[in-house]
């Protein structure tokens, strides 16, 4: 079970609560190159969300994982993606209503019927 | 199910849909039983992210609270992933709510019509609060349609242009045939194109159990 932070979880971000870019929750997140190097040099908390994104997960997957809160994540993230040591995966489509993207769902949950 | 572990596609994108709906009416089974990873229920903090930093001081209470959200995936192609989130149940998580629905394809509403009211908030939601297609769904819990749709549309005050259906939410199969209910409503709602043909063939499947 993760720990969750009781008390002051803004400190590691040093007590911003914004992001650069918006992060949603199912936002795909991944390392695209892992470097020990740079790993051991981050604090245990960055560090283990580093570590946790070699395996491609959503923000929300890695604020479960990492015992972070929602928020936190989101800076973490962002400060990390900053200077390219994670990937964001951007949006392949205009925005969830793009009819595309909605066609594909449609299908793929048609597989499942 | 499918494996656990997402592809290290650099192209991997992803959509979601939210499963909201009143308390014990359903939403981790719906999850879980399409998911193809155990459902994560996790503890988020929330925060409210408009605030001024000096107010999200957790030395205040007032703006930070811990609430248990649990969502699910399902791989819908090799660079295409489905998220469903289900809301934190209580009215007063509902800046977590807009959190979990920004950029969301559509919302599912689920309902239990032996206490249809736990649903009234949600259907409140997301027909004033929130720009975002959403369908309602029954929550079969026994299987059978219990009221006929028509009077559970009646019950809910529900506009004729929202899709009502019903499903079984141990059921893979039928939560996917909701969520496909979603996402077609989307598309009608969306896509200036004609709706689909599957909600009145839906309701008319269910209305034989009645
Ligand atoms: N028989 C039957 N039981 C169900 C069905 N769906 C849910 N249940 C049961 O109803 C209870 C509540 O279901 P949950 O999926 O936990 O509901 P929820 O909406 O996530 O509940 P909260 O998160 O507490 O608001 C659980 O004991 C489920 O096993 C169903 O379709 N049939
Ligand atoms: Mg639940």
């Amino acid at each position: 079970m993760p720990t969750y932070w009781k008390v002051r979880p803004y400190v590691l971000t040093g007590g911003r609560t914004r992001t650069r870019q918006h992060l949603l929750v199912h936002t795909l997140v991944s390392v695209p190159y892992y470097d020990a190097v740079f790993a051991s040099g981050l604090l245990p908390e960055t560090r283990f969300l580093y570590e946790q994104a070699r395996r491609t997960r959503s923000v929300a997957e890695l604020s479960a994982v990492c015992g972070m809160s929602l928020g936190v994540t989101r800076v973490v993230v962002d400060d990390l993606a900053a200077t390219d040591r994670l990937r964001v995966h951007s949006d392949q489509y205009a925005s969830p209503f793009d009819y595309r993207l909605l066609e594909r769902l449609r299908d793929g949950l048609r597989q499942l019927v | 199910m499918a494996s656990g572990s997402l592809s290290d596609n650099p192209l991997l994108t992803s959509a979601k849909v939210v499963i909201a709906g009143g308390f014990g009416v359903g939403k981790t089974t719906c999850v879980r039983s399409i998911s193809e990873i155990p459902p994560i229920n996790t503890e988020a903090w929330m925060t409210a992210a408009s605030e001024p930093v000096d107010r999200l001081d957790p030395g205040i209470d007032k703006t930070t609270t811990t609430v248990a959200m649990d969502f699910g995936r399902l791989t819908i192609d090799q660079d295409l992933v489905l998220y469903l989130f289900g809301t934190p149940g209580q009215p007063r998580f509902w800046p977590m709510w807009d959190d979990l629905c920004r950029g969301a394809v559509g919302a599912l509403v689920l309902a239990d019509t032996r206490h249809l009211e736990g649903s009234f908030p949600a259907v409140n939601y997301f027909e004033h609060d929130i720009d975002l297609p959403f369908v309602v769904c029954v929550n079969l819990f026994d299987g059978v349609l219990t009221h006929p749709l028509d009077d559970v549309r009646a019950a809910l005050a529900l506009s004729a242009d929202v899709p009502l259906t019903a499903c079984d939410a141990r059921d893979p199969a039928s939560v996917a045939r909701a969520l496909l209910v979603a996402v077609e409503h989307t598309m009608a709602r969306t896509g200036g194109r004609a709706a689909l043909a599957s909600d009145p063939r839906q309701s008319h499947q269910w209305r034989q159990h009645a």
